[in-house]
């Protein structure tokens, strides 16, 4: 049994790094912060999302895979090579490391959409890469792509996050943001792909939680041509946001207003502009609520946005030391790398913590 | 031919020693069952009269009364049972469509009772509704498929016309004619107290209840009985009736009989006339001209109400329910073969159409499957018997529920089946004012406002086990059920997993 194959509810811990001013630092922070929670995953997968790491290569998308064997790696590449003008191909480093076992053939693409195929295709840039990915992932055997985004990258394993970081030599790459997940199945992934953070182009997700209204989420978001291959509550948040942000155009406030949907009873009490808003967006996109516990990180190009559900079911701590954000599940993750904080707090259920690079910062 | 007089099938039994004989139950009976012999001074009963409709049990002031089954019996046989060897006797003898009243009452098998809900244990933690919200509000209507922003960027807020309801249930249509005005009120002032909408059925609607339009449904059926701009305007949203659940592909009859005073004046027909709904609407031979009279109905109501599409539930329903939500219906309700009526013939009511879980499973998929789910809100009805039956409809994909006998149950229904003879002891199918007065709505709306608040708790409980503090995200979740007892097809269908799994 795969990681897709079942549904496998999860515990987690989460925790995420922001820089204001997009000054860039090491990933060496994000893994002893998560290392903190390591009672709040059971070794069964880990991973990372950082941001601002490939400037060498920030106009073209990073695509990282995992490939089952080499058969799988030559017939994504052939596919690949047919769409993308392909700017420089190889493995990602890693570090052999007794905790992290059974690792696939991990490769890294810069590539950007040949200007031929992509006038053919009717579509917009990001759709077409889109489209590019779930076919590999959904067509070609033992070929997965888990990160699509461009200067920034995903990286995951089934393990504890911290083994993971050291796995994938996350200290020697900076970046203005990352993000971290460990997790805790209650079922073997027995799969890499299984783990978090969930990305799709430029936007990943790290999530605590098991929300009980992944099947309504579900139905209703494979209308707009996604498919939820994972069966996990991430990929399903991922696209949800991304439909709301890239084909609705949602801004983030309204997207926690269509995910985290204030209460009936609160939105009486709003303005009449704001009431009429929030109506609207309850009632356009009811299926898209997410409902039961969960705190999610978002990391997306040049900013980052923490929530929680309505209910504030999951923990989840934010704070601000100067420049930099700080969320994590639990404050201890933040003093262990920030020990003094200008600001400390929890947000509400349903307050988005929204924060982006500042204009006329790096 | 009394070789062929067929033993009635129930027995009232009376317990002599309790009978004061004091004739409640003779006045109480319009089938005439009782009867007091004056020369024996002591209450008798002529079974054969008897519907088993309960009013002079109930009524009796001294318990001395019940029916029972009788146990007279034919030869047994499993093939020709004693309700085959009745009917065909009956129609030997009348030479007649047998007529029923009410929902098939055969032993089909009922999904509902076969899909078991699901609860959160450590994982993910249950909510109590009595300490946290527990939202069961529902907007029913079209959604927009893009958002769209004024030039200063801000979302325009025009949904397209919808309703809104407190809990996601709506009393399905039941016609002033067919029902008694007291029973009318009664649903229309339940509706009121309860934020939810009731639905008029065909026969118009009486003046006195137009001030509970925002709570009304109007309806538009085939004989069009009732029908002018104002009963269209009035209401807070209009639906065309294509078909029901009870009699797919037949049309209604309200005898002449009943066609008296402020009936014949609402339908807007002369008294003494039968009122013949027909079996297709006459201007709609084809899907497209359905499309036409709902734009109608739009333009005469300066597309200010949504307009809801109720179907049959019949084999194809899925791709007709497509073909209604590509033209220009808001809301498609659909009504299952255990929806009840007040008159149906027996054999259609018994054999036409399909269950309603199995309907809505299919329609949502499709719909689903299509992209075009959003276009419409569904409503399924034909057979919800409790707030279980409205939580597993939602789960498996209807935005709201439609109940109609379970409302009539409240008011005093006795279910005995016989609302075609008119002779309603309990007030409701009856036009007969010494019986429709039996009916009191003040306290008739109120038993049914209480089975209303009864099920919103139930759902609100019954949610927050599962983890879920808003309906919208029990809509379409099937994850929530299992099945016990089905086969492969059957689970593929209602789209949900066995229990175990």
């Amino acid at each position: 049994m795969r990681e897709g194959m079942f549904r496998n509810p999860s515990g987690c811990a989460i925790s995420g790094i922001f820089s204001k001013s997009g000054k860039r630092f090491s990933g060496k922070r994000i893994i002893d912060s998560i290392a903190v929670m390591h009672e709040r995953s059971n070794g069964l997968g880990g991973g990372f999302a950082a941001y601002g790491i490939y400037p060498e290569y920030k106009d073209h998308y990073a695509f990282h895979i995992f490939y089952d064997d080499i058969y799988a790696k030559k017939e994504c590449e052939e596919y690949l090579e047919d769409h993308f003008d392909i700017a420089s191909l190889s493995q990602i480093p890693t570090r052999k490391i007794p905790e992290i076992t059974d690792t696939p053939l991990i490769w890294r693409y810069f590539a950007a959409p040949l200007p031929a195929k992509l006038a053919d295709s009717q579509l917009d840039e990001r759709e077409y890469v889109v489209r590019c990915v779930f076919r590999i992932n959904t067509a070609i055997k033992g070929a997965y792509v888990f990160s699509s985004g461009k200067n920034m990258g995903v990286f995951k394993a089934v393990g504890f996050p911290e083994d993971v970081g050291r796995f994938y030599r996350l200290e020697e790459y900076e970046g203005y943001c990352f993000i971290a997940h460990g997790r805790y199945p209650t079922n073997t992934p027995g799969w890499w792909g299984g783990a978090h953070p969930f990305a799709l182009l430029d936007f990943s997700v790290v999530h605590n939680g098991e929300i009980s209204s992944y099947d309504a989420n579900r139905r209703s978001i494979e209308m707009h041509g996604y498919k939820c291959t994972l069966q996990t509550d991430t990929e399903v948040i991922a696209y949800i946001i991304d439909y709301l942000h890239r084909k609705q155009w949602l801004n983030l406030n309204e997207i926690c207003s269509v995910i985290a949907a204030p209460f009936w009873s609160v939105i009486e009490t709003r303005p009449r502009e704001d009431r009429e808003e929030l109506e609207y967006l309850r009632c356009v996109f009811d299926s898209l609520l997410i409902n039961g516990p969960f705190s999610i990180i978002v990391g997306f190009e040049g900013g980052m946005m923490a929530l929680n559900d309505r209910l504030k079911l999951r923990s989840m701590v934010v704070g601000e030391k100067d420049d930099m954000v700080y969320v994590a599940s639990e404050e201890a993750a933040i003093r262990v790398i920030q020990k003094d904080l200008d600001r400390v707090w929890s947000p509400k259920g349903g307050e988005g913590v929204i924060v982006t690079i500042e204009k006329g910062s790096a | 031919m009394a070789a062929f007089d067929i033993y009635p099938e129930y027995e009232i039994v009376r317990n002599n020693e309790r009978c004061t004989n004091c004739r409640v139950c003779e006045k109480q009976c319009a089938n005439g069952a009782h009867i007091f012999l004056t020369d024996k001074n002591r209450m008798a009963a002529d079974d054969a009269k008897c519907v088993n409709c309960h009013r002079c049990v109930a009524m009796c002031p001294v318990r001395a009364l019940k029916i029972v089954k009788t146990d007279h019996t034919f030869r047994e046989n499993s093939y020709w049972t004693g309700k085959s060897i009745k009917e065909i006797n009956r129609q030997a003898e009348s030479g007649g469509v047998l007529l029923s009243s009410m929902g098939n009452p055969e032993t089909y098998p009922v999904y509902f009772d076969r899909i078991l809900l699901n609860a959160s244990q450590v994982t993910n933690p249950s909510i109590d509704p009595l300490r946290e919200p527990m939202e069961t509000r529902v907007y029913l209507g079209s959604k927009p498929e893009k958002v769209v922003r004024d030039e200063k960027g801000r979302i325009k807020v025009d949904l397209p016309p919808h309703i809104m309801l407190s809990i996601p249930v709506m009393l399905s249509a039941m016609s002033y004619g067919s029902i008694s005005y007291n029973a009318h009120e009664s649903l229309a002032r339940a509706a009121a107290e309860a934020g939810i909408l009731y639905n008029t059925g065909e026969g118009g609607l009486h003046e006195n209840l137009y001030n509970y339009g925002s709570n009304t449904i109007v309806q538009v059926a085939s004989g069009r009985f009732g029908v002018h701009k104002k009963y269209l305007s009035s209401g807070a949203a209009i639906e065309i009736k294509m078909g029901q659940g009870a009699k797919p592909g037949i049309g209604g009859h309200l005898p002449g009989t009943k066609i008296v005073g402020d009936i014949s004046k609402t339908r807007m027909i002369p008294e003494g006339s039968d009122a013949i709904s027909p079996a297709p609407h006459h201007d709609i031979y084809s899907i497209e001209d359905l499309s036409q009279l709902i734009y109608s109905l739009k333009e005469a109501t300066g597309y200010s109400k949504p307009i809801i599409v109720k179907i049959a539930a019949v084999h194809n329903v899925a791709a007709i329910a497509s073909g209604i939500a590509r033209s220009g219906a808001d809301i498609i309700a659909i009504d299952g073969f255990r929806g009840g009526t007040g008159a149906a013939p027996t054999r259609i009511r018994d054999h036409v159409g399909i269950p309603i879980e199995l309907a809505l499973a299919s329609v949502d998929n499709r719909l689903c499957d299509e992209g075009i789910r959003n276009r419409v809100s569904i409503v399924a009805g034909g057979g919800i018997r409790s707030s279980a039956d409205v939580v597993k409809a939602i789960a498996l994909g209807a935005d709201c529920v439609y109940i109609g006998t379970a409302a009539l149950i409240a008011l005093g229904c006795h279910l005995c089946r016989s609302c075609h003879t008119g002779k309603c002891n309990w007030g409701i199918a009856t036009q007969r004012e010494d019986l429709m007065k039996r009916l009191n709505p003040d306290w008739g709306y109120k038993r049914l406002v209480n089975l209303l608040n009864a099920w919103k708790h139930e759902i609100m409980e019954m949610m927050g086990g599962m983890g879920i503090n808003a309906i919208e995200s029990l809509r379409g979740n099937r994850l929530m059920l299992r099945g016990v007892g089905l086969n492969e097809k059957e689970l593929e269908i209602l789209g949900i997993k066995h229990a175990g799994e």
